[in-house]
């Protein structure tokens, strides 16, 4: 209640400052900082869960009705002070079961990623370069599997909104990395828990690509929120993605050397 | 004088009622034509549930769609590898992402090359900004040369051109709109860099500039050849007729037929398509010819110093049979194309139908009106006039022993001329050298061979089917013999891909371009490459997304769509010998156009002779006549032979507009005969001999005929000027069967009558008919 106060107390002589200089320019640095707080919020929120260990399929749909469906496990790693780390090994289909994808995201230099393919015996890195490309033949890209770091991107507040009635702001986010495959991307944040609800994501040219909403909110060990669906449709080709969450297990045991290149080896 | 049924004398009696009520329904009607829209896809020539309508739209959900845009990059020396031309490549591939719609880019400059680097497999654009240096020209040239996915694809063999080919994603139904936006943005780019790079000539080409291409020639001659037309019709009806307001009224029925008939259509809720935008023209023809018989009655009434009044009654009177013979009969041929397996010519068949009816009941109603408010005066020219279609009567008559045989054996000549047609629908020779893309296209026919792709996809129904290397290897095979084909310039196989993944896991070795031997390493090889495409250089446009089914892209020379239909088959069977137990579909925009052409070749020929078959039988029934009813089924059609002999000999090419202009025509060639044997059988009903009833018949048609045909050959005649090939041979046809109708009609027919009745004794036949 006092920062929200505080809040409109400032936000008051910024408004008298705003009649006396440039009215759009003060507006625009408002809701710049906002948005940029509300983003650090999202992260904030989500602070102290260290390790977890998820069981997902990913199931592919293409205009014709098609599926197909992947099974995989995700560790994944809490990084304080830099992007966290992530580790997927996929058990089906079965001619790339035992592949594994390590990602280590970063907050302000490019991510890095590898891949260990068993009948190969070897791991091969992933060009950052190729972060824009599909996650898998999925309609996920890689940036979208990566974490979410504040740094990635700027943002701007657009406006308050109700979505599935939660109170929600909406705020859009230009990526800062030139070899993404965004324009920008709108996100849809709930006020009470901070949790990303819907995100649109715009191509290079600047129309919408895709959506990507989460469902199924559950909280874990009394802290953590997750989503249990993700669904991904892509506008344009009207594929879709959807990333359900069969099994979740945060302190799952896992530390530093279990995401690294040896560790990606012995995935199995 | 015999009494006109009383509701249409109340149009005379009641002229300025009648116009006022009219006026009134013609606006309602037309408000509807607010209604329509037009449909320029594909989809409008299938029914749903059809067989290649299905199989294409199942391999659009399945694969990216193939509709695209390509710039051709000349440079003026010849040589696109050098610093200029990378560089141009390398902005331009940028640049293009921003055109509208866009899915995917392709170029030399973001191919993306693999190669080995120590013991890591390398995933690059081939040309990075900047990187335009004597030695990465030369490396890029290296690779092209042992890359079958880029050479003779997006660089041509000798090096003189590169390709950006853009894929777009043009939305369901009607995609004028987006087409021309699409293409308005890529010309935007190509002036852009021609600008910038003085020393290379830009083209733009494929699909969606066909499209468009399409759509400017179609709105220019709709907006210049198509106005022009109407108003040599109208000029020519006034300087035939000596008379102004023959021209206004006959303009007035013409116009109030056809917005009547469109705005019906609106209100039905139809669309206009390229089949349907005919309309117009096709219910203009006979509502024309409606017009002049009765102009032309009405003006050699007034010459024999009849009272304007009893003037169009009389006209009215002797016309009113013949116009509704020939409307109900022409309609009926129209309502024949219900038939038809292309649901537009359907729509084409009903509406023209209306309008056929509609201008019959304006010309004899809403016409007298018109006409008693306009001043006429009779003139003794109309009299000289047909004194001199008289003499031409006497002069068939008296020489018809001569006449006969020549015309007979000239027309049965010139019919067998019509089977050195064929139906060759190449949709790039619609254009003319003139227009920019047929410039883009010979410029891509020198140098990297056709535009048209036909798109294979092989389905094995099981999951990472596709990297099984026994299915690799047949696709492999597959690929070979397309490339062997003489018709084919380009085929993209993933099959090269896989050997080029295998040679990379082993160190660039060329003993290892080869297909992995196990499905494990080739799943795993794919699924390491598919990780290392960037967005929009997936593999989403060859592999479908549970890797069962692969797509290989083959680029064909511009055939006709016979020829096109006939590789399919070729390939299908060759694909069944390799594979026996794969499904095999093939599917392409151009594909589907080859289909659509032989498609609405056939239903629109076949229903049209069909339709005057028919026809024939039903003047049978309204002349009441076994005997007119036979002789009218050669005049009906021996035009559509001599129209098409003559086009045999001319050209011998048959496009889909072509197969409209029959359906075009039918209404003045039914016209021709009834109006002709209805004076003939009136005057034999009178007790003349059959040389007099031909000398009648001369005289009270033979100018009205040939003034319709002078009018309607001089209009369509404008259309031969069209640069756009469609329309220009679509006039040219047109000319060609009308005046060969009225020929025919003027010669062949009544030397055949007098043949007849010196034959077979001059009394049976019309006993006959007088009886049935």
């Amino acid at each position: 209640m006092i920062r929200l106060a505080s809040k409109h107390k400032w936000l008051g002589s910024l408004i008298t400052c705003a009649i006396l200089v440039t009215p759009v320019v003060n507006a625009d640095e408002e809701s710049e900082k906002e948005g940029l707080r509300i983003a650090t919020e999202r992260k904030e929120s989500d602070r102290g869960w260290d390790n977890s260990l998820a069981d997902m399929s990913m199931i592919l749909r293409n205009a014709q009705g098609q599926e197909s469906e992947r099974r995989m496990r995700v560790k994944t790693l809490e990084v304080q002070e830099d992007g966290d780390k992530a580790l997927t090994i996929f058990d089906s289909p079965r001619d790339v079961s035992g592949t594994a994808f390590l990602s280590f995201s970063h907050s302000k230099e490019p991510d890095e990623q590898w891949i260990y393919l068993p009948a190969l015996k070897r791991v091969k890195r992933i060009a950052s370069q190729n972060k824009s490309g599909p996650f898998m033949g999925s309609e996920f890209a890689f940036e979208d599997m990566t974490s979410f770091e504040v740094d990635k991107f700027t943002y701007d507040f657009l406006r308050d909104d109700t979505y599935q009635g939660d109170e929600v702001y909406v705020i859009s986010q230009v990526p800062q990395d030139d070899y993404s495959g965004y324009s920008k991307q709108i996100v849809w944040i709930d006020k009470e828990h901070y949790r990303v609800r819907k995100v649109e994501f715009f191509d290079k040219k600047g129309d919408l690509l895709k959506t990507l909403e989460f469902e199924d909110y559950t909280l874990f060990d009394d802290e953590f929120w997750r989503p249990l669906k993700s669904f991904m449709y892509n506008v344009q080709t009207q594929k879709s993605t959807e990333l359900i969450t069969h099994e979740l297990e945060f302190d799952a045991g896992l530390e530093d050397t279990d995401f690294d290149e040896n560790s990606l080896r012995r995935a199995r | 004088m015999r009494a006109l049924p009383s509701w249409i004398a109340w149009f005379i009696k009641s002229p300025k009622m009648a116009l006022a009520l009219f006026l009134i329904v013609c606006v309602v009607a037309t408000i509807g034509a607010k209604n329509l829209y037009f449909r320029g896809d594909y989809k409008v020539f299938f029914e749903p549930d059809n067989p290649q309508r299905v199989a294409f739209e199942e391999m659009q959900n399945i694969f990216n769609k193939s509709e695209n845009v390509s710039f051709l990059i000349v440079p003026e020396n010849g040589n696109v590898y050098q610093p200029s031309t990378f560089e141009l490549t390398q902005a331009l591939t940028e640049d293009a992402w921003q055109i509208p719609l866009s899915l995917r880019v392709e170029s030399l400059s973001n191919y993306q090359h693999t190669y080995a680097e120590q013991d890591d497999m390398i995933v690059t654009d081939l040309i990075r900004q900047g990187q335009t240096g004597a030695e990465h020209i030369n490396w890029v040239k290296d690779v092209v040369a042992s890359a079958p996915e880029i050479a003779g694809r997006l660089v041509s063999d000798q090096g003189q051109v590169t390709v950006v080919d853009v894929t777009v994603q043009l939305p369901d139904g009607d995609q004028t709109k987006e087409v021309i936006k699409i293409a308005d943005f890529a010309r935007t780019l190509e002036q852009k860099y021609e600008e910038a790079y003085p020393d290379h000539e830009i083209y733009l080409n494929g699909m969606v500039v066909m499209n468009d291409a399409f759509a400017v020639a179609a709105q220019n001659d709709a907006e210049t050849l198509v106005p022009l037309m109407f108003l040599i019709i109208t000029v020519l009806i006034g300087v035939l007729t000596r008379s102004l307001y023959a021209a206004i009224s006959t303009l007035i029925i013409v116009a109030t037929s056809i917005a009547i008939t469109m705005g019906l259509a609106g209100w039905y809720g139809l669309f206009l398509s390229t089949a349907t935008v005919n309309v117009p023209t096709m219910v203009t023809t006979l509502a024309v010819a409606d017009c002049i018989h009765i102009i032309v009655g009405m003006r050699l009434f007034l010459d024999t110093g009849m009272s304007k009044a009893d003037a169009i009654h009389k006209s009215l009177l002797i016309n009113k049979k013949p116009i509704i013979i020939t409307s109900v009969t022409t309609a009926i041929g129209f309502l024949m194309l219900n038939f038809s397996a292309v649901p537009i010519l359907a729509d084409l068949g009903n509406m023209t139908a209306v309008g056929v009816m509609l201008a019959c009941l304006f010309s004899l109603t809403i016409l007298p009106a018109l006409l008693t408010l306009f001043p006429f005066k009779g003139s003794s020219t109309e009299a000289q006039k047909q004194q001199k279609f008289e003499a031409l009567g006497h002069w068939v008559t008296k020489n018809y022993r001569k006449v006969l045989p020549i015309s007979a054996v000239l027309l049965i000549a010139i019919s067998l001329f019509s089977a050195k047609n064929e139906l060759n629908d190449v949709a790039v020779n619609y254009f003319d050298d003139s227009s920019t893309f047929r410039q883009a296209v010979n410029i891509q026919k020198d140098y990297l061979g056709g535009m048209s792709n036909m798109d294979f996809v092989a389905y094995t129904d099981e999951q990472y089917g596709i990297t099984n290397p026994e299915f690799l290897s047949k696709i492999g095979q597959f690929a070979e013999w397309l490339e062997a084909q003489s018709e084919v310039q380009h085929v993209l196989s993933f099959s090269d891909t896989m050997k080029r993944l295998n040679m990379n896991m082993h160190a660039d070795q060329p003993a290892f371009y080869a297909l992995p031997e196990n499905k494990e390493l080739a799943s795993q090889y794919l699924l390491l490459y598919e990780m290392s495409l960037p967005y929009g250089l997936d593999l989403n446009n060859q592999i479908d997304i549970d890797k069962s089914a692969l797509r290989v892209i083959a680029v064909l020379d511009n055939l006709g769509s016979n020829e096109f239909t006939d590789f399919e088959r070729r390939a299908k069977a060759k694909f069944a010998e390799l594979a026996p137990d794969l499904r095999l579909e093939a599917a392409s925009p151009p594909l589907m156009f080859a289909h659509i052409g032989e498609r609405n070749m056939k239903s629109m020929v076949g229903g049209t002779l069909l339709a005057l078959v028919l026809i024939s039988g039903l003047i049978v029934i309204a002349l009441r006549s076994w005997f007119l009813g036979g002789v009218s089924l050669i005049t009906n059609l021996v035009p559509a032979g001599v129209g098409f002999g003559v086009w045999g000999m001319l050209s011998g090419e048959i496009n889909m507009a072509l197969s409209v202009v029959l359906s075009m025509t039918l209404g003045i060639i039914v016209d021709d005969t009834v109006h002709f044997l209805s004076k003939y059988q009136v005057a034999r009903e009178e007790g003349r001999n059959v040389e007099q009833a031909v000398h009648y018949a001369f005289r009270t048609v033979g100018l009205a005929l040939t003034t319709t045909t002078i009018v309607l050959a001089a209009g369509f005649g404008v259309l031969t000027l069209s640069s756009f090939a469609l329309n220009a041979d679509m006039g040219a046809l047109t000319v060609i069967i009308i005046v060969a109708a009225l020929l025919i009609d003027l010669l062949f027919l009544p030397a055949f009558l007098m043949w007849l009745s010196k034959r077979k004794g001059a009394t049976e036949h019309d006993q006959i008919s007088k009886q049935t």
